[in-house]
């Protein structure tokens, strides 16, 4: 039995690119590696947004409205709900002039136990130093 | 030796990082090291078939199917592709399509996973 840990770090805005969401789902998929796998074995994902990452987070995002597209929000949300690990970086949502009242933090109209951590990039940076691979989105 | 997992998001016209991914993967495979390719988002460009090759735009087709038939093991992101019109029918012989976990899974033994994320 053993396991890996995958960090997903996000430090692109959303929908400028793809990879914000792609990011959300490569982790999201880590439910599911199981089949590729010997029993036992698991692969892990931890999600942190740092700089202009951390715009995804931003709540009551209007993507189905404006792009008809499912919003990086309710993917984040999705991600909770499957108990991932995600944090967002205090420092650079300061810098946006944003606060944890203007970010996603919970799912629980899904019924999700986990909450978004903002929490200083320090910690952000002992995650990382915990993964054995990152993966830069 | 070892096995280095990488995964790709550019696009194979409009970057160059795919060419780097794929050569990249030639230099890891001549050293004797066992390397799996991961394209997803624009990366899976790579997997159609019958492009052709200009002076001017990146091509893939032969150098990749090259490296595929000495064991390069290449898996496309099957809803990117799927998003993109890249269907089975016009994907390159030899290469793999399977979802996001495929991936993933292949981290797992990877000694060094190295992620080129899209433009």
């Amino acid at each position: 039995m053993a396991t890996t840990k995958l960090g997903f770090i996000v430090q692109r805005p959303g929908y400028k690119s793809e990879n914000p969401k792609l990011a959300l789902t490569h982790a999201i998929a880590s439910q599911s590696v199981e089949i590729y796998l010997n029993e036992g074995d698991l692969v892990t994902a931890d999600i942190a947004f740092i700089g202009e990452g951390v715009l995804n987070c931003k709540k009551d995002q209007k993507a189905m409205e404006t792009y008809d597209l499912s919003s990086t929000e309710s993917h984040i949300k999705m991600a909770l709900l499957l108990d991932l690990n995600v944090l967002v970086c205090r420092e650079d949502l300061e810098r946006y002039g944003m606060t944890e009242n203007d970010i996603v933090i919970d799912a629980e109209e899904f019924g999700a136990d986990m909450t978004v951590k903002v929490v200083p990039y320090a910690e952000i940076t002992k995650m990382m130093e915990e993964m054995n691979h990152l993966l830069f989105f | 030796m070892g096995k280095l997992t990488i995964g790709c998001f550019a696009s194979l016209v409009g970057s160059l990082n795919l060419d780097f991914a794929v050569k990249l993967s030639a230099a890891a495979m001549e050293k004797g090291h066992k390397v799996d390719l991961w394209v997803s988002g624009n990366g899976t460009m790579i997997s159609i078939e019958e492009q052709r090759p200009f002076k001017d735009y990146s091509s893939l087709e032969k150098p990749l199917k090259e490296l595929m038939d000495k064991g390069l093991n290449v898996t496309a992101c099957e809803a990117c592709a799927e998003a993109r019109g890249y269907h089975d029918s016009n994907t390159l012989k030899g290469v793999k399509r399977f979802s996001m976990d495929w991936y993933l899974g292949s981290t797992f033994d990877a000694d060094r996973v190295l992620h080129i994320g899209g433009e």
